[in-house]
């Protein structure tokens, strides 16, 4: 039995999530100080995301760049039912809504004073656009490079909107200073704990969801969309469902990710959402490889880590290594660090003379069209 | 009255704003697939050109008529060098072009951040553009006048280039058929060098006009980038006057869904609209046959 | 309702397809029984791609295009291709970054529910363990479909169609670039499938491939149908040696030497 064959085993496959879960789980909070931990809350929502992005755009080719609209809807959402949780009693006003004027809460806020109905929608509205972006685009067989630019466009819209109504959304400084979540006082540092491990079993969820969707029979009609849409259609399949399905299932990871990243961090607002921090959310992904399940994951810890260590310090340097970054590595390394990894297992076997079987694999970053 | 012919020149106003911005786009994205984020940024590489010019030679007037060149010689060269360091290696990933021009234009806003400071500046307008224009009683700021004959301008030399020149010829000849270009004896290399040349020279040219409605500051780009690129994909590819009549449809009726709403859920409404009529026309106002199957 | 005559049968009729005013398929009628093997031949430019591009439901076509008795123009591609309709592109296109036998795993699977689509292959259908012996790929199965050779590539294509049991295969030049022994094995391969009762339209322009494995011809030139009939008819017709050798009487050495010698 060779390596490969080992490593792919369910039992692998299993035993890898459970290190994850013990690394995650059991590691990380005793290691780290409540506020590290925190931050590692932070970045695992950035991760869930990445899970999202690496099949959408790696496995299906669509270039997701308004995942930060889905992450805002789920984030505000969340924010808004703890806002409104937080009021008063006596009024059922959040402070902030109280400071600006005297009228009220507006009508479509109220369903969210339930907490059921913020958890479904949290899941339900990202669902529902993207179903409908995704149709709508994907249908009319929309070019690559047009649905690329209509998901910053709404991203976009979104951002302005969101600062343009500051009296229900907070305007620019977005929603923060929560107090509770769920009826649990944030302040708790054992309720941040659980709060942290919310987050790291959704990752994980949401990682076990994207590997079964990977391997899947519907996990290769993606890849064979990506690589040639037009073909798929003449065996009797309709591109824009199979799309749709990656696209709508990203949406809701992101919805997901935002909603948890609300109590974690304690605020969201329009700089958490538009363009660039939309596409931000790319750069990870790129890294750690896009069409792989774990790149994604472990790219986009690594630079949310890297931009918080480094953005205190060196502000400027932190964009330029960004820019950099997007630009070398989509650039020169297409496939990202995972596939520098077959190279130097090719490398290993060469100087070992051994002779290398053949591996297919879907790994492989495809000549998109736009 | 009054108020629909004040939005209709509002609109045109902001058309010929998008036009300038979307004209380049037209040859870089439409003409040569490229998606260059970093647009927005040679648009402020241009409007930072005429602040440098107008410090050095002091006077107003003849500063605006020098920065237009200049400026187009600085884009253009930013987008020759993109063009030959990066993008050349990326023809066949046009999404991919997308997040590498992004870069670009994250670092080009850092270092204009770094040279010029975070504050906006003020490129103040020249007396000769200073006050209103009055026509049959109507008055218009003579400097949006301004950049909506410059647009006009702009949108007529290109297509004199692309129609009557031979370099237009060549660059039309690579677009639609690269292979025969090149075994017809075109150098695409240069073509395409070249091309991106004036597409992204007429962004530092737009970037000039920019000064002239108020101050800049190293985001410039950033608030037009979106919208220019939607204004070629309603134009469809690989034609400029679907372009022209995109920008300036989009110019009214977002002056209009902005007029009758407010700025923020027009943005919203417009997007929304956008989606709808792709929804008739996929391809844009103009479609260009092709025989691929993608 | 079975009348003995309830085949599943190709009827174009008056079909015309126009590029912004140039008519590529100038109202051609044509009708292909199951068990046929027809050929189309034409010059190049003569529309054989576009008339099956219309069929197939690319391009916008006028006329009509009976299949089994259900009128196709107008409808999606996917859904013409769940009617039993299959076809091949003459460049051969191949999902590249899969493996041959997941290639044909998706092609047999347009009907499959979303349960199975969710779960992965446990194991090899049958229909696809006999088409890669039926096509020769089971050696294969598991490389990647991109390293294939060219011709390898269009038998997996034509493999494609199998398991999605086209009833209808259009083949656009399947044997361009093949050596003269894969051409006799996808001639025979041909063959088979037509006998299987399926109905089989093969765009060539390979004469000595289209003499030895035709059983009927359609020539087309400028859109049109010039000329249909067996292979011998059709190399007799003046018409056809006019198109392919120019205006003219021709010599039987210069006919037998463009259209080779008639049987
Ligand atoms: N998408 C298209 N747009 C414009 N003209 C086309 C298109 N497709 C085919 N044509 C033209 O239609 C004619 C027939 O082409 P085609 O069907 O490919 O011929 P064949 O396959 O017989 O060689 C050719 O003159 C070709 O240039
Ligand atoms: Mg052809």
């Amino acid at each position: 039995m060779n390596i490969r064959s080992i490593l792919s085993s369910r039992w692998a496959v299993l035993g890898g999530f459970a290190l994850g879960a013990i690394l995650l789980m059991g590691v990380a909070p005793a290691v780290l100080s409540d506020f590290r931990l925190g931050l590692l809350g932070k970045y695992l929502c950035f991760a869930m995301v990445a899970v999202g992005i690496g099949l959408a755009w790696g496995r299906g080719g669509m270039l997701v760049l308004g995942q930060g609209v889905f992450f805002g809807l789920g984030a505000y959402l969340m924010a808004m039912h703890l806002k409104l949780a937080d009021a008063p009693a006596s009024t059922g006003v959040p402070d902030f809504m109280a400071l600006i004027s005297s009228d009220g809460v507006p009508w479509w806020w109220e369903p969210f004073r339930s907490g059921a109905v913020t958890l479904i929608a949290i899941v339900v509205i990202p669902a529902v656009v993207a179903i409908v972006l995704g149709l709508a685009t994907f249908h009319r067989r929309v070019r690559g490079a047009y649905f690329a630019i209509l998901s910053q466009a709404l991203a976009a819209a979104f951002a302005i909107w969101l600062i343009g109504n500051p009296r229900s959304t907070g305007g620019s400084t977005g929603l923060n200073n929560f107090k509770g979540f769920f009826g649990f006082s944030l302040r708790d540092p054992a309720n941040r704990l659980m709060l942290y491990l919310i987050a790291a079993g959704a990752l994980l969820a949401m990682i076990a969801i994207a590997r079964q969707l990977m391997v899947s029979r519907y996990g290769e009609l993606l890849v064979a969309c990506r690589d040639a849409e037009e073909r798929v259609r003449f065996l009797g399949y309709n591109p824009a469902t199979i799309k749709t399905a990656a696209y709508t299932v990203a949406a809701v990871m992101a919805g997901i990710a935002g909603a948890l990243f609300v109590p974690i961090v304690g605020i969201i607002s329009p700089n958490d959402v538009g363009i660039v921090p939309s596409i931000g959310l790319l750069i990870g992904v790129a890294i750690g490889g896009r069409t792989t399940l774990l790149g994604p994951v472990l790219g986009a810890i690594a630079v949310a880590w890297a931009e918080t260590s480094l953005s205190e310090q060196f502000p400027s340097g932190w964009t330029y290594l960004q820019g950099l970054l997007f630009m070398l590595v989509v650039a020169f390394l297409p496939g990202g660090l995972a596939s520098l990894a077959p190279t130097l297992r090719d490398w290993r076997k060469h100087r070992r003379s051994d002779t290398a079987a053949g591996q297919p694999g879907v790994a492989a970053v495809p000549e998109g069209s736009a | 009255m009054e108020v629909l012919l004040t939005q209709l020149f509002n609109g045109l106003s902001g058309g010929s704003i998008l036009l300038l911005a979307a004209l380049g786009l037209a040859l870089t994205f439409g003409q040569m697939g490229v998606i260059n984020m970093a647009h927005g940024e040679f648009i402020m590489a241009g409007a930072y050109t005429a602040f440098v010019v107008q410090k050095a030679l002091g006077d107003a007037g003849v500063s605006l008529l020098v920065s237009l060149p200049v400026a187009f010689v600085v884009g253009g060269l930013l987008g020759v060098v993109l063009e030959a360091t990066l993008l050349r290696r990326m023809y066949h990933r046009p999404l991919d072009t997308l997040l590498v021009t992004f870069g670009v234009s994250l670092v080009l806003q850092q270092l204009a951040r770094d040279i010029f400071g975070t504050a906006g500046v003020d490129v103040p307008a020249p007396a000769w553009l200073s006050g209103p224009l009055e026509v049959f009683g109507f008055s218009f700021p003579r400097t949006r006048v301004f950049i909506l004959v410059l647009a006009i301008v702009a949108v007529i030399v290109l297509a004199a280039l692309l129609k009557l020149t031979p370099l237009g010829r060549r660059i039309r000849a690579t677009v639609q058929n690269r292979q025969l270009a090149e075994s017809s004896g075109i150098s695409t290399r240069r073509t395409d060098l070249i091309t991106f040349f004036v597409g992204s020279g007429l962004a530092g040219v737009a970037g000039v006009a920019l000064t002239l409605m108020g101050s800049i500051s190293s985001n410039l780009g950033t608030s037009y980038v979106i919208d220019a690129f939607l204004v070629v994909v309603i134009g469809g590819i690989g034609q400029i006057k679907g372009a022209v009549i995109a920008a300036f449809v989009l110019g009214v009726v977002q002056s209009w869904v902005e007029y009758s709403t407010t700025a923020s859920i027009g943005k919203v409404i417009v997007f929304a609209l956008i989606v709808a009529f792709l929804q008739l026309r996929p391809q844009g106002i103009y479609v260009v046959r092709s025989r691929s199957l993608a | 309702m079975n009348t003995g005559f309830n085949r599943d049968y190709l009827q174009i009729s008056d079909l015309r397809v126009s590029f912004d005013g140039f008519v590529a398929v100038d109202g051609v009628d044509l009708v292909v029984l199951p068990g046929d093997l027809r050929f189309l031949i034409g010059p190049n430019g003569a529309g054989k791609t576009t008339l099956i591009d219309a069929v197939s439901g690319l391009v916008p076509a006028t006329g009509s295009v009976q299949w089994a008795g259900t009128e196709l123009l107008g409808r999606k591609v996917h859904r013409i291709a769940r009617l039993g309709v299959g076809r091949t592109f003459q460049t051969a296109t191949v999902f590249e970054n899969l493996t041959v036998l997941q290639n044909l795993d998706i092609a047999a699977g347009a009907g499959r529910g979303v349960r199975t689509l969710l779960r992965k292959r446990s194991q090899v259908p049958e229909s696809v363990t006999e088409v890669l012996a039926t096509v020769g790929l089971t050696e294969l199965a598991d490389a990647q479909a991109g390293t294939l050779s060219h011709g390898q590539k269009q038998w997996l294509e034509i493999g494609m169609l199998l398991v999605q049991n086209a009833k209808l295969l259009m083949l656009d030049e399947p044997v361009a670039g093949m050596s003269a022994e894969e051409k006799d094995e996808t001639g025979e391969l041909l063959q088979r499938i037509a006998a299987d009762d399926r109905t089989v339209i093969c765009v060539e322009h390979d004469m000595d491939f289209m003499r030895a494995f035709a059983a009927s011809v359609t020539v087309l030139h400028a859109g049109k149908v010039l000329a249909e009939g067996s292979v011998a008819d059709v190399q007799a017709d003046p018409r056809v040696q006019e198109v392919y050798l120019g205006p003219g009487a021709h010599t039987a050495a210069e006919v037998e030497a463009v259209m080779g010698e008639a049987h």
